[in-house]
């Protein structure tokens, strides 16, 4: 935060490598995710991305919104395909057949390509230890085949299979936790952030691309088609997600943990879930229990990031 | 290396090619029967033998995604599996050829679970027939070694840039140790140099691959798809006279054994063809005027290469090493009856699945079926196909 502050909106990176023309939804944060992610990139960078809404919006043939090479093969298996990018290039320019060059690989998913199908590709990538970035964009739920539950669903959220009803809550399981899944790997650096938060998102970029190995990034990406919420509350979502802790920005960095931004005051949770129409369904008593959960999971991250 | 005549197993002179075209990167996962290629490539790697990246994948799914990945940078990309594995990749074995990827695979051919069994036939590799690669098959050890080369310099002929798929029967051939003439590294960098993908992954001249389409232009992607396979056979040949300018050996899509003056033959793809000329060979002594065809590319399929093959023969006996589940034949039968449907004065097409899972198909089987098939056309007993040598 101290290299970027609100007043220094004016060093941001003014090239656009997502550029605008695509067709994402009106007031998506998923794609003003991606859009600032490439901002902090930069032009020496190669995407591979999975199938997913961000794939869809961006490259209809024979259109593309990418500035940057990019590939897409298939749903799953972005990290394995950017594990070939890295180690194919690292193989030429070893043998002097391309020039060296620091380039920036790159693996996008949306939470269903990360947390489900793709979990084992990317577990793989990781653990292989290539030079990569790869970004979850997690809107919670499979956005692009229309509103499924992924396991990064959160608790309660009515989605088209796993809809509220008469003996049902909606989603029954707890979100995944897929950073701490990335951070059971040991990888140099793993991060959460959103949107919302431009200037600390941009700064987790640059230094997951700085890094050398694996980063994993976390980022919360509103939704508002699939949150059934007004396309214009997408950042206002977002900030509300971070400061009632629902989604806590930190970062794990060769071991130590590090919160981003406390919240101050931390806001209830009740002001994240009402209004958002996945949740309309819940009960006091269901909200009351998401503000024990947040709680708690939240003090655990607190805990680990006082102990360094 | 130097040229030099080496008895040596197949899988590993297969690796070795692979080392002498100097190949970027590998990717791969066990299965039997094509464990011990990657086994001695990640072998030859940790030498310094070979100056490549081995990408340790934890399935043949992220075996092919690497792949795709390595083949768009620009890498000479190679990777080999058998049965379950390219089931599992399948996915992305479709996506390589659309996205006209330079992939070389070695397939080591094993049938299909279930029941589970490591044995060769040719049932993994029928069931990505319509996988828009490039699909050759070999007969012994020789071939498999000399094939390694060719693919690459098909896959990477800039007219074509499409996967190639070589098929080796599993353990009949892969697991034998045969005699082998290796070419010397400079005859090796003449055939198959160091290459550059014009449209690659590269940040200087950024590309989009694989967009999303909408049905007014995917019929047009899947046109062009067609037409580089189709049009790939020029390169095929191109890439054969070459080979047999430089080494003395010279191969052709459809290969024919004491055909010519024959009045039937039988039909075979893959390391069964030894076995059926040494039985044509005691069956003309018995006075039949049979012959073997052998048809070596598979895809794209080399049709007037067949018919001249089959020109004047009344009768074609196929040996099929998989089935069309609740269809009407074999893989090979069916696509010989089609491609011989509208010839005017067509052989008939008798069909037998024999050899699945590794059963023996001795000289003597084979004599009984090029006799049964010859019987059966006879009488008129030609539609579907017959299972030889059931059990009870
Ligand atoms: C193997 C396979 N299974 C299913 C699909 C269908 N599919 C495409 S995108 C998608 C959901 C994507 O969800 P997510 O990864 O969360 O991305 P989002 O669209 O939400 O950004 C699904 C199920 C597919 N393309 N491939
Ligand atoms: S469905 Fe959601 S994630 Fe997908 S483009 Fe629309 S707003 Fe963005
Ligand atoms: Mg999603």
């Amino acid at each position: 935060m101290d290299k970027f502050s609100v007043f220094s909106a004016r060093l941001v990176e003014k090239d656009e490598l997502f550029t605008s023309g695509h067709r994402a939804c009106q007031g998506c944060a998923e794609a003003l995710a991606v859009r600032l992610v490439m901002k902090a990139l930069g032009r020496n960078t190669i995407v591979a991305m999975a199938t997913g809404c961000m794939e869809i919006i961006s490259s209809p043939l024979p259109t593309t919104a990418w500035q940057v090479p990019w590939i897409h093969v298939a749903f799953e298996n972005s990290s394995a395909v950017i594990s070939g990018c890295e180690s194919g290039m690292k193989a030429m320019m070893r043998k002097g057949k391309l020039p060296a060059k620091k380039i920036n690989f790159v693996a996008m998913g949306g939470d269903g390509a990360t947390a489900d199908i793709g979990m084992g590709q990317l577990s793989g990538a990781m653990e292989r230890g290539h030079d990569m970035i790869y970004v979850c964009y997690d809107n919670e739920a499979y956005m692009n085949t229309g509103i499924q539950r992924s396991s990064a669903t959160p608790w309660g959220a009515s989605t088209t299979t796993s809809p509220a009803g008469k003996i049902s809550k909606g989603q029954f399981t707890q979100k995944k936790d897929m950073p701490k899944i990335a951070i059971a790997h040991n990888i140099p650096y793993v991060a959460t952030a959103c949107p919302s938060f431009p200037f600390d998102l941009m700064e987790k970029v640059e230094k997951a691309a700085a890094i050398e190995g694996p980063a994993y990034l976390h980022i919360l990406s509103v939704c508002p088609t699939g949150w059934r919420i007004p396309s214009e509350e997408a950042i206002k979502y977002g900030r509300l997600a971070v400061n009632t802790c629902v989604f806590p920005l930190y970062e794990y960095e060769y071991g130590k943990y590090n919160l981003t931004y406390r919240p101050h005051p931390i806001l209830p949770v009740k002001e994240y879930i009402q209004g958002q129409g996945r949740f309309r369904h819940l009960t006091p008593e269901d909200i009351d229990s998401i503000q024990e959960r947040t709680r708690t999971e939240y003090e655990k991250l607190l805990k680990l990031s006082e102990e360094g | 290396m130097a040229k030099e005549r080496k008895g040596i197993e197949v899988s590993l002179a297969v690796a070795e090619a692979v080392g002498q075209a100097d190949c970027d990167l590998i990717s791969a996962y066990p299965i039997t029967p094509q464990t011990h290629i990657v086994e001695h490539l990640s072998e030859m790697v940790a030498n310094a033998h070979l100056d490549a990246e081995f990408v340790p994948v934890e399935s043949e799914h992220s075996a092919m995604s690497v792949c795709c990945g390595a083949a768009a940078v620009g890498a000479r990309t190679f990777t080999s599996t058998s049965s379950q594995g390219l089931a599992l990749m399948a996915e992305i074995f479709f996506i390589t050829s659309a996205m006209r990827l330079p992939v070389v695979m070695a397939l080591a051919n094993r049938s299909l679970s279930a029941p589970l069994s490591i044995w060769n036939d040719h049932t993994d590799t029928m069931m990505v027939r319509d996988g828009g690669w490039i699909h050759v098959f070999v007969e012994n050890g020789q071939e498999a070694y000399d094939h390694v080369f060719w693919a690459f310099r098909v896959a990477e002929d800039p007219a074509v840039r499409l996967p190639v798929a070589l098929n080796i029967d599993g353990f009949i051939m892969t697991h034998m140790i045969e005699p082998v003439d290796f070419e010397d590294d400079e005859l090796i960098k003449r055939y198959v140099p160091e290459y550059r993908m014009e449209k690659r992954l590269d940040p200087d001249n950024p590309v989009s691959m694989g967009c999303f389409a909408m049905p007014e232009i995917y019929s047009e992607t899947q046109m062009v798809r067609e037409n580089a396979l189709v049009e790939s056979y020029a390169t095929c040949i191109k890439a054969w006279d070459e080979w047999a300018a430089l080494t003395g050996r010279q191969y052709h899509p459809v290969e024919t054994y004491r055909a010519d003056d024959a009045e039937y033959c039988i039909v075979t793809m893959g390391s069964l063809g030894e076995t059926a000329m040494a039985a044509v060979d005691e069956l003309r002594e018995q006075g039949e005027l049979v012959g073997v065809i052998k048809i070596r590319l598979w895809r794209p399929f080399p049709f007037d290469d067949l018919f001249k093959a089959v020109a004047g023969k009344d009768t074609l006996i196929v040996l099929d090493r998989a089935i069309s589940f609740g269809g009407p034949g074999g893989p090979v039968a069916l696509e010989l009856r089609s491609a011989l449907c509208n010839s005017p004065k067509a052989p008939v097409v008798v069909d037998y699945v024999a050899g699945l899972a590794s059963r023996d198909v001795t000289v003597e089987d084979f004599k009984s079926i090029i006799l049964g098939g010859k019987a059966k056309a006879a009488g008129g007993e030609i539609a579907g196909f017959t299972f030889y040598g059931l059990r009870g």
